[in-house]
């Protein structure tokens, strides 16, 4: 067993707090990324448990219908904006660099700034729950709801919103010019682009996609603020403006922004799979060119979120829709295929990736029976929406998120997870979250609306919706083990050493952890697995 | 410190590549201001996408200001059509800054330089003098979608113009201390790349603001 010098550098200015703040390695920052997510991930999920338990029962138990307009409003804020997108830019920091052989980010002053807007963005949207009220017009903020004061926000909760959505997006369109100029400019000698990572792909395409369409929602959330604050009528119907204008340009960038939710997290689980099954991903173009067809189509869907609007040309979005399940489809198999034969290594990295396929492929069966537009008429807005958007963004992203999380924890920490309270960790995850969501399904079905905080004890949907609060605080407990694995790991984890996975690609050929400059020395990049051609002496050209 | 490893390095010191620059093609610092610009390609596409969309929907374009019962109109024309000469200009006198540069010509790169700058300041003067004058006249951006799509739209471009003057400024600053030559200018090159793209926004401005006829 060959041995990596690592040379350490002493944290430069002393403290290792000050280390932190002021850091521009992009493995810290991508360490600080995920953290940062987990928090508002916590407080998201608090906020979850807040309206399952509301719906447990029809009647208004615990709070009043504004509380629980906020409470969800704040909960897909959360988790959309603070959670799955900065978590899959976290986990893209850190292992981006290292996946091509580069030092650190191209511009790690500009990559810290992205972060640090994150926070200051939490904070203020955390502020509206102590300045008389957050947003409570639904994460989709849809006008004339909200630049109507009474209705949706009884303080300046919905102007604190826009700010900090705004600056979140500014963080993530920073982060996407970051991300493209370092996976142009800064791969190793030998890491053509049809050697790159999966991963790397997903978030190149991830990239693209941020860059075209988060600026677009800035300029809504400008529109929106001018109309709220100083009597501009971009989207007030009665002074001459249109409020289907805002649902345009809201879901323009919101459908894209769907990809950018579970594109990386694709990326992840392509890693995981070929890993713990023992064999090469099965058809790696296809699977290249599936990930920008995705990105492409991506930008030609968004009015199927207003089919029932009226407003929209419905055959051509319903037909975008469809498409765009085919490479989505090649994707499905692509994974089922490299697992196919392979000698799987039931580690709970591959059981959140298996937990991914199963899932996502429920979200994208379900989703594909809205996209037919007299299907959609009758699901919309029912709880079949929320069972498909949960089957897509947590039983994909969260999922993958977590599976990339006990992947590459080895790699961030040098210390090993523990693998039964892992696994205890998934089980529970994946019963709480069925629980919670398959029968999300059926109550869409018996027409139950989505964003009510009551409904009525004889309309046949106590059982299902007490199943669902069952479920949710399952998915709740889930998180015991998890935080116990990190703290026991963190404490007493097996060191990992450079490579416990034997895994492919490039950030397993460093130390666990990396050093602050990443690679004393890489290895010859002749395929997209550099390091199984390491391991088993391969030196042909593929 | 040694970790133990089942990984044998080999060849390639990473550190060889990273003066990227040396690969040729474009540079970091001027492709991350080309991708910059793409977003804000889109940025100004979703204000345009709105004006367009609520243009097209109403069914008189100026529409009728409630308070003379006249249509709005934009009685500014004499002071818009040299402030748009002279942003033009500025981005000509900018390019000849960067060309300059590249010829290792710094005394012709501070002229042209200070020139830009000066003409993007006079540009963000005669704007305010604009909206003192609309004002004056009743336009507000709170009379109407005509109201709120023009201060909107020329408002964002001009704060890009001002934010395209102060980035000049530093460059110009920057210039001053010597620290631009042959050999090293990407600062220079991605100031002028952003200082054409805000020309440019400006030139489909005018054309959309004071040219198309009304309907």
């Amino acid at each position: 067993m060959a041995t990596t010098k690592v040379r350490r550098t002493a944290p430069a200015y002393g403290s290792t707090l000050y280390d932190w703040v002021t850091t521009t390695d992009h493995k810290k920052i991508g360490i600080l990324y995920i953290i940062n997510s987990f928090v508002f991930f916590f407080i998201g999920g608090l906020l979850a448990i807040g309206v399952r338990t509301e719906l447990a029962m029809p009647g208004l138990q615990f709070v009043t219908d504004q509380t629980y307009n906020e409470m969800f409003t704040m909960h897909a804020t959360f988790m959309i904006f603070l959670f799955v997108i900065p978590m899959l830019a976290g986990f893209g920091n850190y292992v981006v660099p290292l996946q091509i052989g580069a030092p650190d980010m191209a511009f790690p002053r500009i990559n810290a700034m992205s972060f640090w807007m994150l926070p200051l963005a939490g904070v203020l949207l955390l502020l509206g729950f102590i300045t008389g009220g957050t947003a409570a017009a639904g994460w989709t903020s849809y006008a004339p709801l909200s630049l109507d004061r009474p209705l949706a926000s009884t303080g300046s909760g919905q102007d604190l919103w826009i700010v900090a959505l705004a600056l979140i997006g500014t963080s993530s369109i920073l982060g996407a010019i970051n991300f493209l100029v370092t996976i142009f400019k800064m791969r190793a000698p030998g890491m053509t682009l049809f050697r790159m990572p999966i991963m790397v792909w997903t978030m190149l395409v991830t990239s693209v996609l941020v860059l075209m369409a988060t600026p677009v929602i800035t300029s809504a959330l400008i529109m929106l603020f001018i109309d709220r604050n100083y009597g501009g009528s971009f989207f007030d119907p009665a002074r001459g403006g249109d409020s289907i204008l805002y649902q345009n340009i809201f879901w323009f960038y919101s459908h894209p922004a769907v990809y950018i939710m579970v594109l990386p997290a694709m990326g992840m689980i392509s890693e995981i799979l070929p890993v713990f099954s023992r064999k090469p991903l099965f058809g790696y173009k296809a699977f290249i060119f599936a990930t920008a067809g995705i990105g492409a189509l991506g930008f030609s869907v968004w009015a199927h979120h207003m089919f029932t609007t009226g407003a929209v040309y419905l055959p051509f979005f319903s037909v975008m829709t469809f498409l765009i399940s085919v490479p989505t489809g090649v994707k499905m198999f692509n994974w089922i295929a490299t697992m196919w034969r392979g000698q799987l290594v039931l580690k709970t990295p591959l059981l959140f990736a298996i937990g991914f396929l199963s899932m996502f492929l429920i979200g994208g069966l379900n989703g594909a029976f809205s996209a037919s537009v007299p299907v959609d008429f009758a699901l919309h807005d029912t709880y079949w929406v929320v069972a498909h958007l949960h089957y897509v963004l947590f039983g994909g992203s969260v999922f993958g998120i977590m599976g990339g999380f006990y992947y590459w924890f080895p790699k961030m920490t040098g210390k090993m997870m523990n693998e039964t309270v892992g696994k205890a960790h998934f089980v529970l995850m994946f019963i709480g979250f069925n629980l919670t969501f398959f029968p999300m399904h059926e109550l869409g079905l018996a027409g139950m609306p989505r964003r009510i905080a009551d409904y009525s004890s004889t309309a046949g949907w106590n059982d299902l919706n007490l199943l669902a609060t069952v479920g949710g605080f399952t998915i709740a407990a889930s998180m015991l083990p998890f935080l116990w694995n990190v703290f026991l790991s963190l404490r007493s984890g097996a060191p990992a050493g450079d490579d416990p996975w034997e895994g492919n690609t490039l950030e397993w050929a460093t130390s666990s952890p990396p050093p602050a400059y990443n690679f004393d020395r890489l290895p010859e990049i002749r395929s997209e697995r550099p390091l199984f051609d390491l391991r088993h002496g391969r030196t042909d050209e593929r | 410190m040694t970790t133990d490893s089942n990984v044998v390095p080999v060849e390639h010191d990473p550190l060889t590549s990273m003066p990227h620059d040396t690969h040729g093609g474009i540079s970091n610092p001027v492709l991350g201001m080309l991708l910059f610009i793409t977003s804000e390609v889109m940025f100004f596409g979703g204000l345009f996408a709105a004006y367009f969309s609520i243009r097209a929907n109403t069914p008189q374009w100026p529409p009728i200001n409630p308070e003379t019962s006249e249509p709005f109109h934009l009685a500014i024309l004499p002071f818009v059509g040299p402030a748009t000469i002279l942003l033009i200009l500025s981005s000509v006198t900018c390019q000849f800054a960067v060309w300059a540069i590249r010829r290792d010509d710094r005394v012709g790169f501070l002229r042209s330089m200070t020139v830009t700058v000066i003409l993007g300041i006079v540009f963000l003067a005669i704007q305010v003098t604009d909206y003192a004058l609309l004002g004056q006249e009743g336009l507000t951006l709170s009379s109407g979608t005509y109201g709120t799509t023009y201060y909107t739209l020329t408002g964002f471009h001009g704060a890009h113009v001002l934010g395209g003057v102060i980035m000049l400024s530093v460059v110009l600053y920057r210039g001053m201390a010597g620290q631009f030559s042959a050999r090293h200018y990407d600062a220079v090159e991605g100031a002028s790349l952003y200082w054409h793209f805000v020309d440019v926004v400006w030139i489909l401005l005018f054309s959309l603001l004071y040219l198309l006829p009304g309907k």
